[in-house]
């Protein structure tokens, strides 16, 4: 059997009459990178909410790292690392006070506590501004220093929420590397919840969230090659008048994403040629590429991403 | 790596206080705010109302009314500053900080007192610091001249007394902090609520007499805070207060009473109201 970090059995949670999970079963293997992706309205901050333990498991059953989470919550929080989308950190404090702050909640003080600081510090390279107050650092500066301030305790487990929201890709790409680094070196099992596909491609799980329910879960390579194919990406000024041509001169039923047309076809090649001949003018753009999970979700759910609010 | 004996649970309460107090310290205008204010209220109001101003029955007939409101001023900047520095709570939230202890494993209690711990201190510096700049410019004619006398003894109790005063405080504000969303909200109840509170409490005026309103008083904890810190002011004096029964200085060992029940009163409270709401408020994700 494998070892287990999370077994999920039929959880449901509710805001009063709203169902923001319902009847949610999932696992998650040690050491994975393992992510739930899903829009805005989902379920997955519900679903951080209660594996993060600030939600109570309202119904159904949550095992993580041997510990039942509707038993003892102050044990399990000491083997946890939780990052936040708006960081937990003081912004009046410096990183330094920051990390001793958060070392003392877990019952962690003077030596031990300090060099543990410095070793982090030292690792996400913030240690040059450990005495700066926290207000005057870049976002991505605070990113590390959040991290570190997650791993003060040394955890099994790493929880992100939406963890690259607000930096720049190259903030983003730093912040991937540190995080991989952790789960190669140290063993540390790490959940992402997120809405952006990027952060979804770096996880070797998936759990595809739509309306509290889960539509699928599985390896990421899994998933993807449920979609066989390629994908066309088409921008244009009139969208909804190419669709309909699209539609009934080609018979091509492509959905809409955003401010782009998509559709699956097995050979891309010859159809690209093809729209290129026919819609020259209508076309301001048009691109070839394997499946992305974006794809996926649509063919799971049949909701487009960035539609679903 | 992490432990949870007693002593790495205090380690937890002081590492949220501390944080308070480095947070006071780097915001000088609440530190205005909490002791300037108050210290202008005690000179203008002192002078203006000293002519309508009767001593009350159980006080020395002396007594000027900037004596009179001296203790009341010293617990207006318990109330400032142990509720200003609880309502952070708010602030906290909005940051983004609180969730980070939500998730630590840190009990609601250990929350609270960590929370008002801080609050405490700060109050209680400030008051302190407002009673002896206030007997030094009584005592060098800045201000009427006061029958205060205090010893070493009676200044330690005065102390302690204090911080029980500002604990209950601290745990009424967090209590009230808890529920609000926006500083503004905080700020209705701060009026409407608190204000008059300390109003009432014998602080600003002897309220015996007047029926309803002596009830009032008698009702409101804050009333045996004013009275017990105004008992440990004239603890050594010739003239002692003279044991009435009045509601606006009820018997000292009953003030003890009533402000050490308020302060385990209100922070059992705040545990309690931290306990119940199960789901975080949403936090502002702007930046």
């Amino acid at each position: 059997m494998e070892d287990l970090v999370f077994d999920v059995q039929s959880v449901s949670h509710r805001y009063g009459q709203a169902v923001a999970l319902d009847e949610v079963s999932f696992q998650v293997p040690r050491g994975s990178m393992f992510g739930f992706l899903g829009p805005n309205g989902s379920g997955k901050s519900t679903l951080f909410g209660v594996l993060s333990s600030l939600l109570p498991v309202q119904s159904g059953a949550v095992r993580a790292l041997g510990i039942d989470l509707s038993g003892n919550l102050l044990e399990y929080r000491r083997q946890i690392g939780v990052a936040f989308q708006s960081p937990s950190l003081d912004r009046r404090l410096t990183v330094m006070e920051n990390l001793v702050c958060h070392g003392q909640l877990f019952g962690l003080s003077g030596p031990s506590l300090k060099s543990r600081i410095k070793e982090l510090c030292e690792r996400f390279r913030v240690w040059d501004r450990a005495a700066d107050r926290v207000e005057v650092l870049s976002g991505g500066l605070r990113r590390r220093v959040e991290l570190a301030k997650c791993l003060i305790h040394r955890p099994q487990v790493l929880l992100l929420d939406e963890p690259s929201s607000g930096l720049d890709p190259g903030a983003r790409r730093e912040f991937w590397d540190s995080v991989e680094e952790l789960r190669q070196q140290d063993g540390i099992t790490v959940v992402v919840a997120t809405h952006l596909m990027d952060e979804a491609e770096r996880c070797d799980r998936l759990v595809l969230l739509n309306r509290g329910k889960v539509a699928a879960d599985d390896r990421a390579q899994v998933l993807k090659q449920k979609i066989s194919g390629e994908t066309l990406t088409i921008q244009a000024d009139r969208l909804d008048e190419l669709k309909r041509k699209l539609s009934s001169d080609l018979g091509l039923e492509c959905h809409r994403h955003g401010d782009a047309l998509r559709l699956h076809c097995s050979d891309g090649h010859q159809l690209l040629a093809q729209i290129m001949d026919r819609y020259r003018a209508d076309v301001r753009s048009i691109s070839l590429s394997a499946p992305t999970l974006e794809d996926v979700y649509f063919a799971v759910t049949g909701q487009d991403f960035s539609d679903v609010k | 790596m992490s432990s949870s004996g007693l002593g790495a649970r205090c380690f937890a309460v002081w590492a949220l206080g501390r944080r308070e107090i480095v947070r006071f310290t780097r915001q000088r205008s609440r530190f205005i705010g909490a002791l300037a204010q108050p210290l202008l209220f005690w000179v203008l109001f002192g002078a203006g109302l000293h002519g309508s101003f009767r001593a009350p029955d159980w006080a020395a007939q002396t007594m000027s009314y900037q004596e009179y409101f001296f203790p009341g001023i010293a617990v207006l900047i318990l109330l400032f500053t142990a509720i200003f520095s609880s309502i952070s709570i708010i602030e906290d939230r909005h940051e983004g900080f609180l969730q980070g202890v939500l998730v630590a494993p840190v009990s609601k209690l250990e929350l609270v007192l960590g929370k008002v711990l801080g609050g405490t201190l700060l109050a209680v510096l400030q008051a302190v610091l407002f009673l002896i700049v206030g007997g030094v410019m009584s005592g060098i004619g800045l201000a009427p001249a006061m029958g205060i006398q205090v010893s070493v003894v009676s200044a330690v109790e005065l102390v302690l007394f204090m911080s029980v005063i500002a604990l209950g405080l601290a745990g009424l504000g967090f209590m009230i902090a808890w529920w609000f969303d926006s500083v503004q909200g905080f700020h209705a109840i701060m009026s409407v609520v608190l204000m008059p509170m300390w109003l009432l409490s014998g602080a600003f005026f002897p309220g015996d007499g007047v029926g309803w309103l002596s009830w009032i008083v008698r009702l409101n904890p804050l009333t045996y805070g004013v009275a017990g810190i105004r008992w440990l002011l004239y603890a050594e004096g010739s003239a002692p207060l003279k044991v009435v029964a009045s509601s606006s200085q009820p018997a000292f060992p009953t003030c003890i009473a009533v402000t050490l029940l308020f302060a385990v009163i209100t922070v059992l409270g705040g545990q309690f109201v931290a306990s119940r709401t199960a789901r975080p408020r949403k936090i502002k994700t702007s930046k």
